[in-house]
Formats: C-alpha cells, sequence, structure tokens
C-alpha cells in the first residue's frame, strides 16, 4: 500500500499543473520571498552516489521507499509505527546535506478548507519537527499543506477519510 | 427557522423566460458554466409589485423588464402582480384603480428608445398606487451590451425606494468552479449572468477576497504545489504572488482601506495571521500563539480582525485589535458548541456571520456582536464559506446537492434562500463582491 503511495506521489509531481488561462505575470514568486530563494526551485542535484542518479529512496526495498505518514481523526501526533520511517529520512537528510524534502499535510474533507488547511500544516509541522530534532537540518525541509484540497481517496466514509489524514515526504528534484 | 422546501410556481412565466435567455446566453459563453437559480421560501411581508413590459424592448437584444423582476423577485422581498393586459408606459396612462385592484401597492413603468450608435435610452418611473404619485424616475443612454447593467440598476433604484437599503442587483460574486481536474476563478454578475473566468488552473485554487473598490481579487492558488497568494488586478488581468514565504501561504483578507492584507503563515511554524501591504512588501506579524490562528476578517472600521482558532482546545471564533502586541489577549466570541469557523464581518460591524457545526451538520449562523446572540439560518449538511451581501441582507454560501458543490444565499434572518448551480462541475469558495461605485 505504502510503496503504491510512494508512486502515486511521484507521478502526481510529474503530471505538472498545466497552465490553461495564463494571466501576466508580475514578478512573480520574487517579492515576498522571505528566505530569499524562491521555493518553486527544482533542485536537481542527484543525492546519494556523486550524481549516479540512483535514490535509495526509490529502492522498494529501503525503508526510504516509503513516504507517507497516516494520523488519526483531529490528531497531528505522529504515531510509532511513522517514526522509524521519518528517522529514516531525517538522517539521509543528515548524511546528504543536498538533499532538500517538501512535507505536504493533508486532511479529509470535513470542515472549513482553511481550517484544514492549518490541520494539514501543523501535520506536516509534525513530521519535521521529528526530522529536524533526527539531524536534518531546518532548511533542507519545507513544511507546506494542502488541507482537503487534494485527496488521495475519494468519497466519504472513515476507508477514506483515513487514507486523507496524511503527510507525504517528497524530495525535490525527483 | 421555517424553510419551505417548495419553489414558488406564480412565476412560470419568467422562468421560461429565463430558460429562453439561457438559450440565448449558451449560444456565445461555454454552456457548462451557466448557473442556474431556484428560490425557497419567501418573507410573509411581501411588497406586491407591478411591472409593465417597457415600450419596444421587444426590438431589443435584452428585454430590461424581465431582468428588473428577476432581480426584484430572486431578493425575497416583493411579490409580482401580474400586468395583464394592462400597457400603460407614461403616468398620464395610469389608471391606478386598474393596479390597486390587481392588490400591486408599487407599480413599474418605463420605455425604451433607440439611438443613434447603437444606444438606447431607458426612462423607467416607479409610482406609489395608494398615493397616486411618483416614487421614482430614471433614464439613461446605455450601448446595447449594458441593457443588464442598466436593467440592474434600475431594480437598485427600485429596491432602494421601497425598502430604505441599498440594493446588490448591479453587484458581482466570485467562485471556483472545478470540473474534473480543471480549477477556475470565476466572476459573474449577482444573477450568475456574465460569468467568465479569471484563471483557471490543474490545481486548486481557494479563498477568493474582493478588494474593498471592486477592482482587485486575492485568491489562494496551488499551482506551485503549495498555497501562495496571489494579487490579481481584473481589468488588465495582471496578476502578483504577494505571499510566497516558505510554508504555506492562505486565508487573504483585505483590510476596508484596500491598503493591507491579513494573510495566514506558516513562516515561523504553526499557521499564524499577518498583516502584510497589498504590494506584498511589509510584512508584519499579528497573531503569537502556538495554536492554529487562521481565517481573519477586518471589522468595517478596520480597527479589529475576527478569526477562527483552535487556541481553547475546539476550532472558535476570536477577536483582536490590529494594533495588537504581544501581551494583547483575544477575546473569544463563540461559545456556543464545539466548532464554528470561517468568520465574516457583516458591512456595519455589528455581526458576523460563520460556520456551525451542530450534530454532524455544518451551517450558516449569526451572532450579533453585542449581545452574542446566535441564529442558524440553515438546515443543509455540509455549508462553508459564508460571505454578507454589502447590504447586509443576505449571505452568500457554498453547500453541497447530491455530492455536487452548489451555492445558496440565505437572507439574514433565514426566510428566504436561493439556489445557484452549474450544469456539470461543482462550484464553491463564494465571496460576494462589494456595491459598484457611485455612477
Amino acid at each position: 500500500m505504502k510503496k503504491i503511495a510512494g508512486v502515486l506521489i511521484i507521478s502526481l509531481l510529474s503530471a505538472c499543473a498545466s497552465q490553461t488561462t495564463q494571466p501576466t505575470e508580475v514578478d512573480d514568486y520574487s517579492t515576498g520571498s522571505y528566505n530569499g530563494s524562491g521555493s518553486s526551485g527544482a533542485d536537481s542535484s542527484a543525492y546519494g552516489s556523486g550524481g549516479s542518479g540512483f535514490y535509495p529512496m526509490n529502492d522498494p526495498g529501503s525503508i526510504l521507499s516509503q513516504r507517507s505518514v497516516y494520523f488519526d481523526y483531529d490528531s497531528f501526533s505522529v504515531k510509532s509505527e511513522y517514526r522509524e520511517m521519518v528517522v529514516a529520512h531525517a538522517q539521509f537528510l543528515r548524511d546528504n546535506p543536498n538533499a532538500q524534502v517538501i512535507l505536504q499535510g493533508n486532511t479529509d474533507d470535513r470542515g472549513s478548507r482553511e481550517y484544514n488547511l492549518a490541520l494539514g500544516q501543523r501535520r506536516a509541522d509534525s513530521v519535521k519537527n521529528i526530522m529536524t530534532l533526527s539531524g536534518a537540518r531546518n532548511a533542507q525541509i519545507e513544511a507546506v499543506s494542502f488541507g482537503e484540497e487534494k485527496p488521495r481517496a475519494y468519497g466519504s466514509g472513515e476507508s477514506v477519510w483515513s487514507q486523507n489524514r496524511r503527510a507525504d515526504i517528497v524530495y525535490r528534484g525527483e | 427557522m421555517p424553510m419551505y422546501r417548495h419553489t414558488v410556481h406564480c412565476f412560470y412565466w419568467l422562468f421560461s423566460r429565463l430558460l429562453f435567455l439561457v438559450l440565448l446566453t449558451i449560444a456565445c459563453t461555454p454552456a457548462y458554466s451557466r448557473l442556474n437559480i431556484e428560490i425557497f421560501g419567501g418573507g410573509a411581508e411581501r411588497i406586491p409589485i407591478a411591472i409593465v413590459p417597457f415600450a419596444d424592448e421587444n426590438r431589443l437584444q435584452q428585454s430590461i423588464t424581465e431582468v428588473v423582476s428577476a432581480d426584484l423577485y430572486r431578493s425575497g422581498l416583493f411579490r409580482m402582480v401580474d400586468p395583464g393586459g394592462l400597457r400603460p408606459h407614461a403616468p398620464a396612462d395610469v389608471v391606478y384603480s386598474n393596479w390597486s385592484e390587481r392588490g400591486a401597492s408599487a407599480l413599474v413603468i418605463g420605455r425604451t428608445i433607440p439611438m443613434p450608435n447603437g444606444q438606447v435610452e431607458v426612462q423607467f418611473r416607479l409610482m406609489d398606487v395608494a398615493r397616486q404619485s411618483q416614487l421614482a424616475a430614471h433614464a439613461a443612454v446605455v450601448p446595447m451590451t449594458q441593457l443588464r447593467a442598466a436593467a440592474h440598476h434600475i431594480a437598485d433604484i427600485i429596491y432602494e425606494a421601497l425598502t430604505g437599503e441599498v440594493g446588490v442587483f448591479s453587484t458581482r460574486i466570485a467562485y471556483v468552479l472545478k470540473q474534473g481536474n480543471n480549477y477556475a476563478l470565476q466572476i459573474a454578475d449577482a444573477d450568475g449572468y456574465n460569468e467568465h473566468s479569471i484563471i483557471q488552473y490543474t490545481e486548486p485554487i481557494i479563498s477568493p477576497a474582493w478588494s474593498p473598490d471592486g477592482s482587485q481579487i486575492a485568491y489562494v492558488s496551488f499551482e506551485n504545489k503549495k498555497p501562495v497568494i496571489y494579487v490579481q488586478t481584473l481589468a488588465t488581468r495582471q496578476r502578483k504572488a504577494v505571499a510566497n514565504f516558505s510554508g504555506s501561504n492562505s486565508a487573504p483578507a483585505w483590510s476596508p482601506d484596500g491598503r493591507k492584507l491579513a494573510v495566514v503563515l506558516s513562516l515561523h511554524g504553526g499557521s499564524q495571521i499577518y498583516l502584510i501591504n497589498a504590494d506584498g512588501s511589509g510584512l508584519q506579524r499579528l497573531t503569537r500563539s502556538s495554536s492554529i490562528d487562521t481565517e481573519p476578517s477586518f471589522s468595517p472600521d478596520g480597527r479589529h480582525i475576527i478569526f477562527t482558532s483552535d487556541r481553547g482546545g475546539s476550532p472558535q471564533i476570536y477577536r483582536i485589535p490590529v494594533t495588537a502586541s504581544e501581551s494583547t489577549t483575544a477575546e473569544r466570541l463563540t461559545f456556543e458548541g464545539s466548532y464554528n469557523v470561517s468568520p465574516d464581518y457583516s458591512h456595519d460591524g455589528r455581526s458576523f456571520t460563520f460556520i456551525h457545526r451542530h450534530n454532524g451538520r455544518f451551517n450558516v449562523a449569526v451572532q450579533d456582536i453585542a449581545t452574542r446572540q446566535v441564529q442558524i439560518l440553515t438546515n443543509s449538511q455540509f455549508d462553508e464559506s459564508p460571505s454578507f451581501a454589502p447590504n447586509g441582507r443576505m449571505i452568500l454560501y457554498a453547500t453541497e446537492i447530491g455530492g455536487r458543490g452548489i451555492l445558496s444565499a440565505v437572507s439574514r434572518d433565514g426566510s428566504t434562500r436561493q439556489n445557484l448551480s452549474v450544469q456539470a462541475g461543482d462550484i464553491r469558495e463564494p465571496a460576494w463582491g462589494p456595491l459598484p461605485r457611485k455612477r
């Protein structure tokens, strides 16, 4: 299940947003960027063994291929069953200072979209906290939220909602 | 709150005419995005009004009478009286007893006069049947393309003369239309006509917010794989990312002077409210909590912000001065229930609308700020994103019917409700725009 999830995320990433109506861009992405670097900058440097293109996080045998942390209803605490996986990613980041991840928090679709965006942020922040405590540097991690906007499963009921209460770990440049 | 669930049939002819208009419109705009309007309930004290078809309007591309009638009817404050075969177009032609016999207390007469260069002069008079006198009159020369706008203006004048309140028929609404994986931010007239997209993406768009002068819209787009706040100028279609900080950027709300936005950033961890100039400069943090603080809305005097926070353990609505310092404590406003979110200040500053969860339902509610009295206005399952009409009479919100998102508007007292839906697709995230600038 989780491996399938990983593949899904990668295919989601590659299916880039195709813009159908293009308004005139004025100084896009530069103004207001607090950390100076536009967060969209795709980091194309290869991780691991000197640019060989081998991504251990895509090796199905590696714990790094697991990318999703699932949460209980109304909860943002990372359950113990996901800690080993999150720590493994943190250690990979520690050992590969050029590697960067985006943590994407998600929620089910009950309630306010903006409040859910904040709940998803809290889930991404929880994963980030464990990672920074386990050796990853703050600058390697951006925690963002999709709220209820990008569900993995559609419909209603616990089996659907539980799949959407989730944080995904996505490497930049994948 | 009584809620009549039957459609009112007395205006069948009107709807059949409307249907014809819809078909006409389909010829020149994408059919899928056409808004359909249904009306439920209605106040007991409706004003009976007769509208005589405007003279010579059958030569125009657009009937003035139909637009004026539909506007007034949709407000829930008017009962339309059938003029039968009576066709007065000037005050001297009016036999008042004919109209009092029909039960009309107000009468609208008017004419359209073709002018050179394809323009039309539209004249109208509103007559008080009991007093046998004129209440209002207006004449304007307009291009053919502005006939609907001219009719909305007439409806505004009638509405204001008879209710004492400002009409909102010339305002616009914004909403997000989702069709498959396509998201479009749409602008339409308040009656759903003249809809068009200002931006379309295959990534979500949420939280549109009108600038106070109606010239710009702030919104959140996920096109960059994370939420980023843009401000787009409607006339030029130019836009700018005004908040694209590390982490999530969302929930934009304009200050009443249009100079600043309250925004929610996760820049320093969590979701906190910041103020930023409308050009993206001058970031300033407003809330400092370890909880979620989101969904800001400015008071009309610009001095306070109400927002959603879970600092007390469940999401509730709080108020904080815009000049808050680190030691300022936010005042909790909602106490009933364990889920009160998405506040929007009324334009008179006396109340706010919000979403209240009760027995698993999410409904539109209004709370009086001084008395704290709460009134729940809807009984649907999943309501979202309420916003007041500029005159405070109606509240526009998103709801769900048969798994599809539609727009709904409910009167401030809960007595009248109208649904606005599209044939295919979800509509959500509505925001009612401001009054147009004085003509």
